[in-house]
């Protein structure tokens, strides 16, 4: 600390002191600046672009061949929903429950492991889950599916669930978890009914989290549902996905095709800002309380 | 899955369960239950179970993760071995596959995107932590958090008709007027390129990065804070000294996590990168990554020996990967362990 009264005298050093605090202070507000200016780019790009694409038709039409103006992405929404279901039909339950058992009984060397495994999981490419579910389900039944995409992104959803649960249910108090023993409950109805109600605000803010991630994703759907240009409801089937369909669009060399995939992603930024404004409505409303 | 097919089955018979609790004692031996396990208990432990079903559930899929990679693979690891990541020819036609020049590329579009990102992301971790007044921290961080959940297609899509453009136009020739002598910024400026890629990698973990840094700057304890603003230091003083300083690994460790997100991010590189599998000193040169050339090749290899070289590439990423997390994670820990529970409270 240049703290002595040196031959440049006190002056200068406490000069140069302050300088240097506000220098520090401004650089660190300009790089804010710098990194929020994309994020309004991006998004005062997405409106700009895209939606003067966006009407009802490109809701409710399937895209239209090229050379013709118009069309839609009715399908690629109805499939992204088809997809996400099953995802979430595989994350949530296999999530929330490796959840409980880490927080509940997880106390030990396995829980440690599984823990390690879940934080592995989170940091593979979503590329790599891609390529494992093709060579796993793809591969085996000899076509693209809705449902093979469903696992590739359900897999994805596990590790951020699970890690979530577990850390909102070792928020609820033990003295809780004592009342409600101490009254005779049977110990799964406690962590059921008790434990994992008490923390539902906190997980369904994490699932809602790991469900914005993950329907944005484009790389584990790649080889796996494949995409599509026409209606297709039935899981067994290639089907599109809003976010396939994006970038088989953007990367098109078409105009109408990058106008319809401005639109796309207005609609799929829609989609994900509203589950974040939800999760912090939720979060708001009922985080746990008593855990301070 | 498991829970909910054993949870709702087991209130149907919650007779037995209540006689059994009624009844003060367990008797040893008793002739109706054959492991001396009252309903509860037996409940009980199939809950536990199910549970750790699910845990196991994790385990599970990334061994088989790990088992189909290394399956899908073993045709190329048997015919090429370790030259696989020496050779620098892709040549699918003529049966050539030599993974460098996508090595070259993820080492090269990661680490220029970590030269953006890590200062940008200190200064808003600082920003935010430190210097923000209170009013406008939850906005910043909101923002951040936006930031994070735009889908790496729609980084994509605006880096191929915004950032590229800008790039070529504006970017690209000041470099090469400015910076020329370098030697890094040669041949023309496509905008499409291992700079774009960089760029458009950064503007994606800069939130991943900051976020953590923030979160273990906060698992910093007040009074470190405190003593040094005690002993006369200005605020910059004190975030260098105490914060920034203690907080040192866990900011490295946040900096590998966000080179761990670097190196398997896939669809924006894609889109902007060239994919062109060659080795070229000028940043401005198109390139190719591992995760783009599976996006781009997979569906349409041709061939045994073509698929295989792919799934290699995907295992290689894979074990890349888990590497560069494991040693993040530790570092992080090393510094929020044992301060959760004040992490959470501010």
């Amino acid at each position: 600390m240049p703290n002595s009264a040196s031959a440049y005298g006190s002056d200068y050093v406490r000069w140069r002191r302050r300088l240097t605090d506000h220098a520090a202070t401004a650089a660190a507000a300009l790089t804010t600046i710098l990194v929020l200016a994309p994020l309004l780019a991006i998004f005062g790009y997405l409106i700009y672009r895209g939606a003067g694409t966006l009407s009802w038709a490109f809701l409710t039409r399937t895209p239209a061949p090229v050379g013709e103006v118009g069309g839609g992405m009715a399908n690629a929404i109805v499939g992204s929903g088809t997809i996400l279901a099953i995802a979430c039909a595989l994350g949530v339950p296999l999530g929330v429950g490796s959840g409980i058992y880490l927080a509940e009984y997880g106390r030990n060397r396995l829980g440690n492991l599984i823990r390690f495994t879940a934080d592995v999981l989170n940091g593979v490419p979503s590329i790599v889950v891609g390529i494992a579910v093709y060579a796993l389900i793809v591969l085996r039944q000899k076509h693209f599916s809705a449902f093979s995409g469903g696992v590739a992104l359900g897999i994805m959803l596990i590790p951020t669930v699970t890690r979530a649960t577990e850390e909102m249910l070792l928020m609820v108090p033990h003295s809780i978890r004592e009342a409600a023993l101490g009254l005779g409950v049977p110990e799964w109805r406690t962590t059921l009914s008790i434990t994992l109600r008490t923390a539902l605000p906190g997980v369904i803010t994490a699932v809602m989290l790991g469900f914005g991630r993950i329907a944005g994703e484009t790389a584990p759907l790649l080889f796996t549902a494949f995409g599509n240009q026409f209606w297709n409801l039935r899981p067994d089937q290639p089907t599109a996905a809003l976010p396939l369909q994006i970038f088989a669009y953007a990367i098109s060399p078409y105009d109408e095709w990058h106008r319809q995939a401005w639109a796309g992603a207005l609609v799929l930024i829609l989609l994900i800002v509203g589950t974040v404004a939800a999760v912090r409505l939720i979060a708001a409303r009922g985080t746990v309380k008593g855990a301070a | 899955m498991s829970p909910h097919l054993v949870v709702p089955g087991n209130p149907a018979r919650p007779g037995p369960r209540r006689e059994e609790t009624a009844a003060p004692s367990r008797p040893r031996g008793a002739p109706t239950k054959p492991r001396g396990l009252s309903a509860g208990q037996l409940a009980d432990r199939l809950f536990r179970y199910a549970m750790l079903a699910c845990g196991l559930s994790v385990i599970a899929i990334v061994v088989l993760i790990v088992f189909e990679l290394f399956q899908g693979s073993r045709l190329a690891i048997n015919e090429f071995g370790l030259k696989f990541f020496i050779g620098t020819d892709w040549d699918p036609v003529s049966g050539e596959f030599g993974a460098l020049p996508f090595l070259y590329g993820t080492v090269v579009s990661s680490l220029l995107a970590l030269v953006l990102a890590v200062p940008l992301a200190l200064g808003v971790a600082v920003f935010v932590t430190e210097i923000c007044p209170r009013p406008l921290r939850a906005a910043v961080s909101f923002a951040s958090e936006l930031l994070a959940a735009i889908p790496s297609v729609i980084y994509g899509l605006w880096a191929i008709f915004v950032l590229v453009p800008l790039l070529r136009q504006d970017v690209e020739p000041w470099l090469q007027s400015h910076l020329g002598w370098s030697g890094l910024f040669e041949g023309p400026p496509y905008g499409i390129g291992m700079l774009a890629a960089g760029v458009i990698l950064a503007i994606m973990i800069v939130p991943i990065i900051s976020s953590i840094t923030r979160e273990v700057m906060v698992a910093v304890p007040r009074q470190q804070r405190e003593a040094a603003l005690a002993l006369g230091a200005t605020r910059w003083e004190m975030i260098r000294m105490s914060v920034l300083r203690n907080a040192r690994a866990g900011i490295v460790g946040a900096i590998i996590l966000g080179l761990g997100r670097a190196l398997g991010e896939t669809m924006a590189v894609t889109m902007v990168i060239g994919n062109r599998p060659e080795i070229a000193k000028s940043l401005l040169a198109p390139g190719y990554t591992l995760a783009s050339v599976i996006a781009n090749e997979f569906s349409e290899a041709t061939g045994d020996l073509y698929l295989s070289a792919l799934f290699e590439i995907g295992l290689a990423l894979f074990l890349v990967t888990i590497v560069v997390n494991a040693l993040a994670r530790l570092l992080v820990w090393s510094v929020t362990r044992g301060t959760p529970a004040r992490a959470h409270a501010q």
